[in-house]
């Protein structure tokens, strides 16, 4: 593998990237050929159930499993007992690195139960109703505990205590008590004291949000097929197979050579699919019962027992000078993590500020354990929570100060060479370019209505590259197939992949066929996350299809006798290259392709990376909103979203992404949280009372590409997937404040909660 | 020698310090180094970081170099959703 940050952007006349053609997968989708992870079966499959905890925390004293083990058609039974016990043994994992100690506890609770819905047992039987009826037979002893939910309560010196060796890390000198407290992180930069001492306004505020699910359609599902030499062979909807291959080896103490997994399509993930959840737990149903185990979840198993992401808690201050200068800023970021510790806390703190250029910065993160699922990445994980308060608070001071939102972001906006409060400094970035291209949209200055709002607010994130590999194979008939090692998460990352290498080769986009390779296929590959898909994925296609180009010239130098260096590649044909003394036939890929078996053998190009140079993205939205008053109901009227993707390979691909991330922002921001009962049970697991927007809440959602290049892609490419989720919660609150004249600091903007506050601000109106 | 510049985050490692010079010649020794230098540092070298090296951000690339007058930033590593 080697480090690939040396293909640089080259301005150059394209014939393919940045056109529209159809998805490759997209027919099989809208026709239900397409294989989602249930969709997969093997002859002589058992159903595998899992047994979850109804408690929010308790002390498992004993589990007998033995009359589900007796009922006729159940073949196996597992719990504690058959997984090995794992020491503290930390790897990435994507949103943030994972201790295998937690990863195994949390895939199958061994002395504790540490929230609703935490796996205790599993079964597999001949079918599902045996499987249900063999999960009411296991007899779990628990000694319920008391639980916390509330990030602010759990930190509380009296809360209940998830892990009693758990001591704060992070703190000099080490805390003398073990607490829920299990990371504290602080960036700094500069004299936030003297920042503020300088501002002529300053402004200081608290926010919450509410724990949020992905929200994908698809719930988890999963195959595993263990054979008896040892092998096994997994089919998973999933972000990212070759890391769910590496945990289920360690999990279950096997070598990585033996296990086999191959992804399905994948109906959303957003995060959510970064994890393992039951695939250990099928492989060791099969290895068991020595049949196939097939196990999907239902929608209350993904509610109750898979990643949502943090609810938050956030204080801001901003200092300002009139004249719109930002003197000093400090936050401090109090996230969930759920049972385990691991929140997106630090890459929320590293990115609260990070769109404005700061002297003075000071932003405090802390990682909270609580009695709720272990939370996992959320697009962007953890910045939209950070930039509801940052934007919310950056709109407050500008109405202060009466500097016009957008005005006030330029003023101070980040720009390439801006030092970080994280560590290193910006490179090239489009921040003042997204900002000037929504102030000149004429969404910007459209009249508004009586009682609308508008409002305006920012994103940023860093976007990543990683390990990344790909094949491609040039076929006899002069087509191409590319083996891609990244997850195509259903935002048709595939077409732009093709697009690229029928770019590089100088062929029509159709006669280059991408398919995902399974673990067996190519080497390791990173989950499909930080907008890495088309950024890295992309690297490493263009560089396979380089690889390519160079053995096809090589070829044609030895048929038609000439240098290599005589032969150019241009338009899908090898060419005398300009100006060579030495002339000879044009041959085209077809040509080369029908030769290659007698002439050397097949061709095909290959790339093994580890994808350096991400660029960050930013975005800059506008929304209008209506405030019903006699329901307190807010209607989105108009949504623009801007943002600089550095290059739109497939322009429509990337305004889905755009629209998609708006639209689940907004459900963020006006419906969705998980509510808890008092015993911290879930209330709500399930689509009816866990609301998610749907087509007829939505306005259009109008997008504008901005597209500043990402000088280390050779395209130019930065990724957008995350960016789009990062701004709708502030800028629908700052919209809903500019129509009621009222600030909400705490999500979701729900009828009931709108209702009461237009209420008591009626009420002290009449009073004044 | 090179100017290691760490993030405020990784202060309660290292004792305080935020600063140094180090003659190495890639990113691994420079792990090493300040492994040496600061033991409580070494789980984050392991797993947890990122280097800018002049500006240019590095995951995972223990080969890259280093040159003499080089300017590295240590901060967490970044993944998304």
């Amino acid at each position: 593998m080697i480090v690939a940050s040396g293909l640089k952007y080259q301005a150059r006349e394209l014939k393919i990237v940045g056109t529209r053609p159809l998805r490759p997968d997209g027919v099989d989708k809208v026709t239900g050929r397409a294989r989602y992870g249930a969709d997969i079966s093997l002859p002589g499959q058992l159903i595998g159930k899992v047994l979850r905890s109804p408690h929010a925390h308790a002390r498992i004293k004993s589990i007998d499993t033995s009359a589900a083990a007796a009922l006729p058609g159940v073949k196996a039974v597992i719990s504690r007992d058959d997984f090995a016990d794992m020491a503290e043994e930390y790897a990435a994992a994507g949103e943030l690195t994972i201790n295998f100690r937690d990863v195994t506890r949390n895939m199958m609770a061994r002395e504790k139960v540490l929230y609703d819905g935490h796996p205790v047992a599993a079964v597999a039987a001949t079918s599902e109703a045996i499987a249900r009826a063999a999960l009411k037979l296991i007899k779990v002893d628990y000694e319920i505990l008391p639980h916390v939910i509330d990030v602010i309560a759990a930190l509380r010196p009296d809360a209940p205590l998830l892990h009693e060796e758990q001591y704060t890390e992070g703190v000099n000198p080490r805390p003398a008590r073990p607490s829920n407290l299990a990371k504290r992180l602080e960036f700094a930069r500069g004299n936030v004291e003297a920042g503020f001492a300088a501002a002529d306004t300053i402004v200081e505020r608290e926010f919450t949000t509410k724990p949020v699910h992905q929200g994908y359609i698809e719930p988890q599902a999963c195959l595993a097929s263990y054979s008896e030499d040892g092998q096994a062979e997994l089919w998973t909807s999933t972000q990212g197979h070759f890391v769910f291959r590496a945990q289920c080896a360690k999990l279950l103490q096997m070598e990585i050579s033996k296990i086999r997994v191959t992804p399905t399509e994948i109906g959303g993930g957003f995060g959510g699919k970064n994890n393992i959840y039951n695939e250990p737990l099928a492989i060791a149903l099969s290895r068991k019962s020595h049949r196939p185990v097939k196990m999907v979840m239902t929608r209350e198993e993904v509610f109750r027992a898979t990643g949502p992401t943090s609810g938050g808690h956030v204080k801001v201050r901003l200092g300002a000078t009139r004249d719109g200068r930002i003197t000093a800023a400090t936050a401090e970021l109090s996230f969930q993590a759920g049972a385990f510790p691991g929140s997106s806390v630090a890459p929320a703190s590293m990115c609260a500020f990070t769109r404005y250029d700061l002297e003075n910065v000071r932003v405090i993160g802390n990682d909270v354990t609580v009695n709720r699922p272990k939370v996992a990445a959320y697009r962007a994980p953890g910045a939209p929570i950070a930039a509801f308060a940052v934007e919310s608070a950056i709109d407050e001071m500008a109405k202060k100060l009466g500097i016009a939102p957008i005005e006030f972001r330029l003023i101070n906006a980040a720009r390439e060479g801006t030092q970080t409060y994280y560590g290193p400094k910006l490179g090239k970035i489009g921040y003042i370019e997204t900002l000037e291209a929504a102030r000149a949209h004429p969404h910007y200055r459209a009249p508004l209505g009586p009682g609308h709002g508008r409002g305006i607010a920012t994103g940023f994130w860093f976007n990543i590259g990683n390990e990344t590999t790909a094949a491609l194979n040039i076929n006899e008939d002069g087509t191409a197939t590319l083996i891609m090692g990244t997850i195509d998460v259903a935002g048709g990352s595939r077409a732009a992949m093709a697009m690229m290498v029928a770019e590089e080769l100088g062929i029509p986009f159709d006669r280059v066929r991408p398919h995902i390779g399974d673990t067996s296929s190519l080497g390791f590959n990173f989950i499909t996350a930080g907008s890495r898909g088309t950024f890295a994925g992309g690297m490493a296609c263009v560089v396979a299809a380089r690889d390519a180009i160079e053995k096809l010239r090589d070829r044609v130098a030895r048929i038609r006798e000439v240098p290599l260096e005589a032969v150019l590649w241009k338009d899908g044909h090898a060419v005398p290259a300009e100006g060579s003394a030495r002339q000879f036939a044009p041959m085209s890929l077809a040509e080369i392709a029908g030769q290659a078996g007698k002439t050397g053998g097949p061709i095909a190009g290959h790339a093994e990376l580890n994808v350096q140079g991400a660029g960050p993205g930013f975005g800059a939205h506008i929304v209008d909103v209506e405030v019903d008053r006699q329901t307190g109901s807010i209607k989105i009227l108009r949504y623009t979203a801007v943002q600089d993707v550095g290059r739109a390979i497939h322009p429509a691909y990337v305004e889905g992404q755009l629209q998609g991330g708006v639209v689940q922002g907004i459900g963020w921001a006006l419906n969705e949280e998980y509510v808890y009962d008092a015993d911290g049970i879930l209330a709500n697991p399930g689509f009816l009372d866990y609301r998610i927007p749907v087509a007829s809440d939505l306005p259009f959602i109008d997008t504008v590409i901005v597209e500043v290049a990402n000088p280390n892609h050779p395209y130019g490419v930065r990724g957008c997937g995350e960016v789009p989720i990062i701004a709708p919660l502030a800028a629908i609150a700052n919209a809903v404040e500019n129509a009621l004249g009222i600030r909400f600091y705490d999500l979701p903007m729900a009828p009931p909660k709108v209702l009461q506050a237009i209420d008591e601000a009626a009420a002290a109106a009449s009073k004044a | 020698m090179a100017r290691i510049l760490l993030s405020s985050s990784l202060t309660p490692y290292t004792g305080g310090e935020t600063e140094l010079e180090l003659n190495v010649a890639n990113v691994a020794q420079l792990f090493q180094a300040l492994g040496a230098r600061y033991p409580r540092l070494r789980q984050q070298l392991e797993t947890d970081l990122a280097v800018a090296i002049d500006g240019e951000i590095y995951q995972d690339a223990l080969l890259q170099a280093i040159a003499g007058d080089s300017e590295v930033f240590l901060f967490p590593k970044i993944a998304g959703g």
